[in-house]
């Protein structure tokens, strides 16, 4: 099952190796992984999103708690929560697709961001199915590059 | 006062009641051993290889139960360590290495003697720390200790660039660490003790099974009266030999691959286990999914990823062990469930017996070649049980656990969950250097000695009697055995010739060198070699057939043993 993580961490040198590390040495599953700094500017806060069965994710849980420069892990996983992800999105827009792009961006409430000749970029945010849905219709229209934040989350309420 | 880096270091080691570094100096540390030849308080022994810096470093630590310190210089320096470092940390045990680093402005540059060892080093250590003010030195120090040897023990490295040791600062060593994400829970849940006395009291075949974790707490004490009042039988893991008393009569000896066919017996039929600071490592549960399949597991320990990580547990309990054990005893001595209990499982306490009679460690005595297993059993009533015995890695490893009886913690001295061969020597060395009024024996192998000989100019330097026995088969034995059993016999790269002597090679240390070569022998081998003063090395030419049993093979069930 996945797991959406979120590690506040003590922001300094190699917290993000140390992290990393434990990931790849263990064999655990990375699928996405965000860090910033928090409110406190000593503190960082990693998204990252897991997967494995409930032994496993024990695990991964008790193994970042271990690490030394981290403060708290909240696995969000039964937790309302809102969730995003920003993707930019660079799509053919020539010919027929052209008006069906725009329509996509309309619907989904993206943003196009730059446009060149024969393409636009789009700016977009949402949860994990939106971003699927609007890359998914976006298929067929041409894609040519896609980047991805990974998904961040927050606790609803409070 | 402001004092350079170098001066702050040497000082917070003093004043951290450091008595000895272990070694071996170079460019980017140069400065601290300038402040170490002004320094009293901090001995520094000079030692012939980086790696056998840090297992004696480790060796001392095992043996007291005080963190062990190691000093190293850049790059290589640096690299050397590794393998220390990964032994110390798969068995837990506390030790610090210093290592110098280029200066700051150089890092990431390829500088001369640069290696990235804080990347290198951390998926085996505790924690490290790349320090990069001169002004923070003194803290890191301190906390680099804390965190050494708190919790579930472990190796700790700092690595300090030459121009923090350069610079200079106010010396401030803080009075406590404060470590926001760092809190070790050492207080056993109540209601958890609670119900794993329930359950175990519950049950009519109850087996102790008693890891490292028992030394590393200190609670042999604790783990000793827990199972009289319950009359529990207790055996233990590789790394716990010594954590219960060998001959007391609930002793079953060690379980696992090469355990006994009582423990492997009574772990398999038992119906509730209390696993004190053992960590269901695979060389102990055998195939998992057969591991004790009729079996309630209680499982207490410091930290909670080994709790879990391999077997499912019935009731977990995260502390120090001592603190657990303590109110686990409160809970049931002098209650009339206690004697209820005996009285209950005497039967279970039969069946054990009966399996340690019809099946005991055991080989076949010859006049012929010398049995490695008899000269364990020779060194152990030389020595009367009393000795600290620290072994090198493969079949004299499991003879030295089989054939000597350890009745005190911190006797046995051993890489169990790395298995580095080239332990013993330094980790033998370390230990004398902690004790220096124990008598210390490795037992070796011909392989593993030859990894770590070096060291030997070390103890003879300095005067460290120390004695090696080496039970040389003349192959690399444990190999050798797989190879044997599971590959038809292809002895592929598994002969050791007979290079070099080892008799001539002790004398050209300075060491004294002793031989026996037939049965007869081996008493008085043993018994001059253990007289002699300094350093000795005794060669004892043995049964290069004999193979370690009982065996579980790797994969099958702990009932699926190899017997003699
Ligand atoms: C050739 C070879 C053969 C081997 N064969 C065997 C074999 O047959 N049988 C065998 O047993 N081993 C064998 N070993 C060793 C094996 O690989 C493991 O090293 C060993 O089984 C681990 O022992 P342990 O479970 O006691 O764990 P350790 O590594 O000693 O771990 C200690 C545990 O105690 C916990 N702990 C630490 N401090 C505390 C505290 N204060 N309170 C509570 N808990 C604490 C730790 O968190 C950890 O989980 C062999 C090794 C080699 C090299
Ligand atoms: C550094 C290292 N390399 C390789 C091994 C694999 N290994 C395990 S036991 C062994 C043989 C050890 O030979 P020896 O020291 O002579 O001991 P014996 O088994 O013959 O008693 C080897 C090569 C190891 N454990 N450590
Ligand atoms: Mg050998």
């Amino acid at each position: 099952m996945r797991h959406t993580i979120s590690v506040l961490v003590e922001n300094e040198f190699g917290v993000l190796s140390r992290v990393s590390g434990l990931f790849s040495g263990r064999g655990f599953n990375i699928e996405s992984l965000c860090v910033a700094e928090t409110m406190d500017p000593k503190v960082s806060r990693m998204t990252l999103v897991t997967s494995g069965n409930d032994q496993i994710v024990e695990q991964i849980l008790k193994q970042l708690n271990k690490l030394v420069p981290v403060l708290k892990v909240i696995d969000f996983t039964g937790v309302d929560t809102v969730d995003r992800e920003l993707v930019l999105v660079k799509v053919n827009a020539d010919g027929e697709g052209k008006p069906e792009v725009l329509r996509l961006v309309d619907i989904f409430r993206a943003r196009i961001v730059d446009v060149a000749p024969r393409c636009y970029t789009i700016e977009m945010t949402g949860g994990e199915g939106k971003v699927q849905a609007f890359l998914q219709m976006l298929r067929p229209l041409g894609i040519r590059e896609i980047v991805r934040t990974g998904k961040i989350a927050i606790a609803r309420g409070m | 006062m402001q004092m350079t880096g170098a001066e702050i270091f040497v000082k917070a080691l003093a004043d951290l009641g450091v008595d000895v570094v272990f070694g071996y100096p170079g460019g980017a540390i140069l400065h601290v051993y300038d402040a170490l030849f002004k320094n009293m308080k901090v001995r520094h022994m000079l030692c012939r290889h980086e790696q056998g810096a840090v297992h004696m470093a480790d060796g001392y630590a095992r043996a007291s139960g005080r963190t062990g310190v190691c000093l190293v210089t850049s790059g290589p320096g640096a690299t050397n360590t590794v393998t220390g470092l990964a032994t110390a940390y798969m068995d837990s045990i506390p030790v610090v290495v210093f290592t110098g680093q280029v200066p700051t402005l150089l890092i990431g540059n390829d500088a001369f003697q640069e290696a990235d060892i804080v990347g290198i080093s951390r998926p085996c250590t505790k924690h490290n720390y790349l320090v990069k003010e001169t002004k923070d030195l003194a803290r890191i120090v301190k906390e680099a200790f804390y965190i050494a040897s708190t919790g579930r023990p472990g190796p700790v490295l700092v690595d300090i660039p030459k121009d923090v040791l350069t610079g200079s600062a106010r010396y401030d060593l803080p009075k406590e660490v404060s470590l926001r994400g760092y809190h070790p829970n050492y207080e056993g849940h109540p209601r958890q003790v609670e119900s794993a006395i329930r359950m175990l009291l519950s049950r009519e075949r109850p087996v102790v099974y008693a890891g490292g974790g028992v030394i590393l707490s200190n609670s042999s004490a604790e783990l000793a009266e827990l199972s009289r009042v319950l009359s529990l039988p207790v055996t233990t893991t590789l790394m716990g030999m010594g954590a219960f008393p060998g001959s007391d009569p609930l002793s079953l000896g060690m379980l696992g691959m090469h355990g006994t066919y009582a423990a492997n017996m009574a772990i398999s039929n038992s119906d509730v286990i209390l696993a004190v600071g053992a960590r269901f490592d695979d060389r102990v549960t055998g195939k998992v999914s057969e591991f004790a399949p009729h079996a309630k597991i209680i499982h207490i320990d410091i930290d909670p990823t080994s709790i879990q990580k391999n077997v499912p547990v019935d009731i977990p309990i995260v502390g120090d062990l001592k603190d657990v054990l303590r109110k686990m005893i409160k809970l049931v001595k002098g209650k009339k469930e206690a004697a209820a209990y005996r009285g209950k499982t005497a039967a279970w306490r039969g069946q054990i017996a009966s399996w340690a009679k019809t099946h005991p460690l055991t080989y076949k005595p010859s006049k012929g070649k010398i049995k490695p297993q008899y000269v364990v059993e020779q060194v152990y009533k030389l020595t009367k049980g009393k000795a600290i015995i620290a072994t090198e890695v493969g079949q004299n490893q499991m003879w030295a656990a089989q054939f000597y009886t350890y009745e005190q913690p911190r006797t046995f001295l051993s890489s169990g969950g790395l298995g580095t061969m080239g332990y013993g020597l330094p980790a033998a060395i370390g230990a004398q250097v902690a004790m220096p009024g124990r008598l210390v024996v490795d037992i070796a192998g011909d392989g593993s000695i030859q990894m770590n000989i070096q060291e030997l100019a070390t103890a003879v330097q300095y005067r460290i009697p120390v004695k090696v026995v080496i039970l040389n088969n003349g192959t690399l034995g444990m190999v050798r055995q797989w190879q044997e059993l599971f590959f038809e016999g292809k002895y592929s790269q598994t002969c050791l010739p007979r290079i070099p002597d080892f008799v001539k090679l002790a004398e050209a240390y300075g060491a004294k060198g002793f031989r026996a070569e037939k049965t007869e022998q081996v008493p008085e081998v043993l018994r001059k070699g253990f007289a002699a003063e300094g350093p000795v090395l005794i060669d004892v030419t043995v049964d290069p057939g004999e193979l370690v049993y009982p065996m579980v093979p790797a994969g099958a069930s702990l009932t699926e043993m190899l017997l003699v």
